[in-house]
């Protein structure tokens, strides 16, 4: 990286906090990430890509982006409604629940992944009434989803909420003395500047999702082809001491992760051309 | 004229509050909806940990986190944060100096380079030490021939955890030390303070609800992660068990309330997480939400 640089500041310090910033990023981010890169290289092309394209392998991309997918959409919806509660209306022990939406960040995943399954098995407090209407969640891609929904809550919620707050609320009274119903001035004047934010939570939720592995492994039941996650995959090959196979689904996994979160951003940066600028 | 239509424009407002709001019956759909969804989703699985971990009565769960194995993984964790955490308020420290109060080529590509570790699965953060100095990893022969362990031991352990934890402190401090500017540090230099001094009587209490903010994050993600630390901890019982998984050993022995009585340690973790954070954003006031602001 370049480290010619153009100073401006008198302040001192700027070589020893920028060489021990560089050396110490390299040493605990880049030397690690780079091996990555380095092992998969150790397989020929044929068997890097009969590796990641084996058919238990593909479902397992299925099943991870599907379901990330799923659950990122569902905290989009249940988000936005839930940051519109938190910040139009007023209850008693909102400030209570609005501090528990950032649980999900600070509960360990291994512990979220088996209560989650105690609620969600055929005994559990909850699985019980989906077991008699004829619901499996647990140990069934749809467990895999719940999983993922719990771990992706938050996003949508804190990067909506303070959007929603700077709406001008005078614009909503301009909107109603024009004639506009409470619906559409929601879905015209209110959601519009609030859907980029939206999308950056669905981005933040998709991808913190599609890597998740503690909270999943424990509700999916890992039967392979049904409900194995890519990252159990990769694990599952590094027990086996299969280090090349298990990189080149990682190396896979990154691509393709990164390919999508560029599609999203440029999507992102269309909606906020197309909204943003109201 | 202007003066009057706003006028006008808020009596009418006020003489129909459905201008602004929804009516009732909405209000408490959405209102019913939202906590029906958090309830389902946060507060039923803390309290199914906590009627799991008491189910076979409160001697029993004494004794679930009172043996052996568990105090051994207490202490590890505590180990493996109070080693990982420092390491990283230091780089935070350290990167935001250099990042915010100075200018120079390749700024962004660092900020994007140090939120990293964020954007990796966390199955792939602990394989990357393993490929490195794992029996066939890069160094792994030449640590072998030296004695030494790291993967499946404690150095493995600490290194995956600096590394999931890496970004927490810098991401809180760089927005902040840019929204302070260096005036203040100008003024002391220039008054004859020596550059440690102007640090630590300047910066170092300007940024301490920050850094306290970053710590708080960073050490309850490196207690609680389970992804990376169960990749290269190799689950030596009482030696290379963290908490968590110490809680998954437990669990898929089937000894259900040992595991729900040791997860309810981590709950009690999160819950004083959530509740430290909060503290700090309040004592903070609207320092730290002012440097969030500013880095969007």
């Amino acid at each position: 990286m370049a480290v010619v640089l153009k100073r401006r500041s008198i302040l001192p310090g700027f070589g020893l906090a920028m060489g021990f910033s560089v050396l110490y990023l390299s040493l605990v981010v880049l030397v690690p990430l780079s091996t990555v890169v380095l092992k998969t290289a150790t397989l020929s092309w044929d068997q890097f890509w009969q590796t990641i394209t084996a058919p238990r392998v593909l479902a397992s991309y299925q099943l991870s982006f599907g379901a990330s997918f799923v659950g990122a959409l569902i905290n989009a919806f249940f988000g936005l409604v839930v940051a519109w509660v938190l910040v139009r209306y007023d209850f008693p022990g909102k400030r209570i629940v609005d501090g528990l939406v950032d649980l999900p960040f600070a509960l360990p995943t291994a512990v979220a992944g088996i209560a989650l399954t105690a609620a969600y098995s055929g005994n559990g407090w909850i699985g019980q009434y989906l077991e008699t209407l004829g619901i499996k969640a647990a140990f069934t891609p749809l467990g895999v989803v719940i999983a993922l929904t719990f771990i992706g809550l938050p996003f949508v919620v804190r990067t909506v909420q303070p959007v929603l707050q700077d709406v001008d609320q005078e614009v909503e009274e301009a909107a109603a003395i024009l004639g506009a119903r409470r619906w559409q001035t929601f879905s015209r004047v209110i959601l519009p500047p609030v859907l980029p934010a939206v999308l950056t939570g669905f981005t933040l939720a998709f991808s913190r999702a599609l890597g998740e592995y503690g909270s999943v492994v424990f509700i999916a039941g890992n039967m392979p082809m049904r409900t194995e996650i890519t990252p159990l995959l990769i694990v599952t090959k590094l027990e086996q001491f299969d280090y090349a196979g298990a990189t080149a689904i990682a190396l896979a996994m990154l691509v393709a992760s990164f390919v999508l979160l560029l599609l999203m951003n440029l999507l992102q940066w269309w909606s906020r051309r197309r909204y943003g600028a109201l | 004229m202007a003066d009057s239509i706003a006028l006008r424009a808020t009596a009418v407002a006020k003489a129909h509050p459905r201008a602004r709001s929804e009516p009732a019956f909405a209000r408490w759909a959405l209102t019913g909806t939202a906590l029906s969804f958090l309830g389902l989703f946060l507060i039923l699985p803390l309290g199914v940990v906590f009627a799991e971990a008491f189910k076979k009565g409160i001697g029993a769960y004494l004794m679930a986190i009172s043996q052996p194995e568990a105090l051994a993984a207490v202490r590890l964790t505590l180990l493996v944060a109070a080693l990982a955490v420092p390491l990283n308020l230091v780089f935070g420290v350290a990167a935001s100096w250099a990042i915010a109060k100075f200018d120079f080529h390749g700024k962004n590509v660092l900020i994007t380079i140090i939120d990293l570790p964020f954007a990796v699965s966390p199955v792939i953060s602990g394989m990357i030490f393993v490929l490195l100095f794992g029996s066939q990893g890069l160094i792994g022969p030449w640590l072998a021939a030296h004695d030494l362990k790291v993967i499946f031991a404690g150095p493995g352990i600490v290194l995956t955890t600096v590394f999931v934890t890496f970004p927490f402190a810098a991401r809180e401090l760089i927005p902040l030390m840019q929204a302070q500017g260096s005036e203040e540090e100008e003024a002391a230099l220039s008054l004859g303070a020596s550059g440690w001094q102007t640090f630590l009587r300047i910066t170092l209490p300007n940024i301490k609800w920050g850094l306290l903010y970053g710590a708080i994050l960073a050490n309850a993600r490196a207690m609680g992660e389970f992804g990376a630390v169960s990749v290269v901890s190799g689950h030596i019982r009482g030696v290379t068990n963290t908490l968590p998984l110490h809680v998954e050993i437990l669990y898929n022995e089937y000894n259900l309330s040992a595991a729900f009585a040791v997860a309810s340690l981590l709950v009690l973790l999160a819950l004083v997480t959530l509740v430290a954070k909060r503290i700090v954003e309040w004592k903070s006031g609207s320092e730290l939400a002012a440097g969030r602001g500013e880095s969007k």
